[in-house]
């Protein structure tokens, strides 16, 4: 077990490796480096020497993915070209308003979901199910930027209740944020609720259908007993690995949510940084995303093993 | 015995076969719908440069912002140009990018799926860990990164979305293969002395074919999702060419007052994704392959 706990870790580790390598390489051979996409028509002369000793550009390509590596092991990005200041002071404050927004859409989203998915699985292809399904098809196919951008229209412009893009500086304090996160926590948790509750209701579609649950049923268990006591948390496990997936995926579908609500999050530090040409950022963002990517699938893993017996036995990987 | 069948299965007439399922997906009401709307797209994108009643870059001062009317179907926007154009000729070149996109992901994935999960080893474990590495950058930094450097032209978009939405497919082709490999055909063939390359092609191809191309009708309403984000963002196909991510981006600012500048490529863009999606299930279904329980990756 926890042997198996470990390797999980260590395959984790490996893919953040490979994800810097790609990141860095990416970087590496395509044409120009960071000082000339950087600086680019005035790349020359002192500017462009002063910017080359900045980075350690003159120094061989491997010996600055070591260094570059072990700082980050450390917890220190290096410099912001755009911002001429450390990485970390840019990234600090970005990274508490995405934390703030993410967190509260979960919070929303998932017991949302949990109780969606069991009334359309429960209900399965009459009225209350036909409705909601239709709802979260519509929710989870159509992108982010349009039903943000529908939002701002309807509630903002046409019926003018809430304000549609959010003005706040990125070091806002935790309440100004909060008043300000309707729309987007609406928007982001609209695509994340729908992704789950069709989980949510597959899975427990098919524990319904199983041996033990017909057994219940034969056996005179009372309707809603049925349900908690042996549906529930059998149809439940499974959803969780999804669940980490959805909210994976969402990494991207935040960025772009930030975007239309002008959001001072890391999602548009991103767009920011690629339209600055920053890439000392955007290696950063690349590393911290993946490793929020890697760090939620191995809490799901980890979770379905401590919560699975039979699953402790299990090879690894197929 | 079974490779016999698949043979067989072969020479049997391909137009007979593929009418069967698309009448299998018409059967219900939501595959039909799905069809009939990715239909509409197809010809409406064929047709438009014949039926687009004005030119889609034709600026003029005299018609901005104009309301929807007889002359301007759907209004014009803030530069004066007409948006029933833009918005029709935007389908041909959504539809365009992310067609020869998917191809290009269905091949380089489905390939190295198929030759991973048949040689298997050292070879496969190290393109799985690249491809699991690849998966956990979130696309839209990935997309921006390799279009931020190369340039936003189709020419280098079609290959960038098809290069990143075919990592998946490597997963479900080598999975796929797995299922198929152990199977008594193909240890008949090996013992033939058949080539690898002549296993592939005619033992495991026609095996996985259904479950990668499901795979691929599910990435390509992804892809259009990806492509349109990107062009909202401004890092998608350059303007003036008509589509429908810019036409958002550029009519959002001024949408209190000219919504229907926004509303119709939107209307646009969510009923094709909607189309291939519900398409891509009646296909699957169809195909006999569950994919209820995936997660987008």
């Amino acid at each position: 077990m926890l042997l198996l706990i470990l390797k999980r870790i260590g395959l984790g580790l490996i893919t953040l490796f490979i994800v810097s390598l790609i990141t860095f390489v990416g970087v590496e051979v395509l044409p120009g480096d960071a000082c000339t996409t950087y600086l680019e028509r005035e790349a020359y002369g002192a500017a462009l020497d002063a910017c080359i000793k900045r980075l350690g550009l003159d120094v061989p390509a491997y010996e600055r993915y070591l260094d570059w590596a072990s700082n980050v092991v450390r917890g220190d990005f290096g410099y912001s070209l755009s911002g001429e200041m450390p990485i970390n002071e840019v990234l600090g404050p970005r990274v508490k308003n995405s934390l703030v927004l993410a967190s509260v859409s979960i919070l929303i989203g998932i017991p949302l979901a949990i109780v969606l998915g069991i009334i359309t699985a429960l209900w399965r292809d009459k009225l209350p199910d036909i409705m909601i399904s239709t709802i979260t098809i519509f929710s989870m196919t159509i992108p982010e930027f349009i039903s943000a951008t529908l939002l701002i229209l309807v509630v903002a412009i046409w019926l003018g209740w809430l304000p549609g893009i959010v003005i706040i500086p990125s070091d806002a304090t935790f309440y100004e944020l909060l008043s300000n996160i309707i729309l987007p926590v609406v928007a982001i948790s609209m695509i994340m609720t729908a992704h789950m509750a069709r989980m949510v209701r597959s899975s427990v579609i098919q524990v319904m259908a199983s041996d033990y649950v017909q057994m219940a049923i034969l056996k005179g268990v009372p309707y809603w007993k049925m349900v908690f006591r042996h549906v529930l948390p059998n149809a439940l496990l499974p959803a969780i690995n999804v669940v980490a997936l959805t909210i994976a995926w969402l990494l991207g579908g935040v960025v772009v949510t930030e975007v239309v609500f002008n959001y001072p999050g890391l999602g548009r530090l991103v767009i920011e940084s690629i339209s600055n040409r920053d890439l000392p950022v955007v290696q950063a963002l690349a590393i911290i995303l993946a490793s929020i990517y890697v760090g939620i699938n191995l809490i799901a893993d980890l979770m379905t093993l401590m919560l699975n017996p039979r699953l402790k036995s299990l090879q690894i990987r197929k | 015995m079974e490779s016999n069948l698949i043979t067989e299965d072969k020479h049997k007439n391909k137009l007979e076969k593929a009418f069967e399922i698309l009448k299998t997906m018409a059967s219900k009401p939501s595959g039909l719908i799905g069809l009939s709307i990715v239909l509409f797209h197809v010809v409406l994108a064929l047709l438009s440069p014949y039926i687009a009643p004005y030119d889609y870059k034709a600026i003029s001062p005299n018609t901005m912002l104009l309301a929807p009317s007889a002359e301007h179907w759907f209004g014009t926007d803030s530069l004066g140009r007409d948006v029933f154009t833009r918005t029709i000729l935007g389908g041909r070149t959504a539809l365009t990018v992310t067609f020869f996109g998917s191809l290009i992901a269905l091949l380089w994935g489905g390939l190295l799926g198929i030759f991973c999960g048949l040689v298997g080893g050292k070879i496969d474990d190290v393109v799985m860990r690249v491809v699991d590495a690849f998966l956990s950058i979130p696309w839209i930094l990935a997309m921006l990164l390799i279009v931020s450097l190369l340039g936003t032209s189709t020419e280098v978009l079609i290959p960038a979305l098809g290069f990143f939405y075919g990592k998946g497919i490597v997963r479900v082709a080598r999975a796929a293969t797995h299922d198929v490999i152990a199977k008594d055909f193909i240890v008949s063939a090996r013992a033939r002395g058949h080539s690898n390359m002549s296993i592939i092609w005619n033992e495991i191809i026609p095996n996985v074919r259904d479950a990668i191309l499901v795979e691929g009708a599910m990435r390509w309403s992804w892809m259009l999702l990806g492509f349109s984000s990107l062009s909202f963002l401004g890092f998608g196909v350059s303007p003036p060419t008509p589509d429908w991510g810019l036409m958002i981006s550029n009519a959002r600012g001024l949408m209190s007052f000219a919504y229907w500048s926004v509303i119709a490529p939107i209307v646009g863009l969510s009923s094709l994704i909607i189309g291939i999606n519900l398409t891509a299930d009646a296909f699957a279904k169809a195909l006999g392959i569950d994919r209820s329980t995936k997660a987008p990756v």
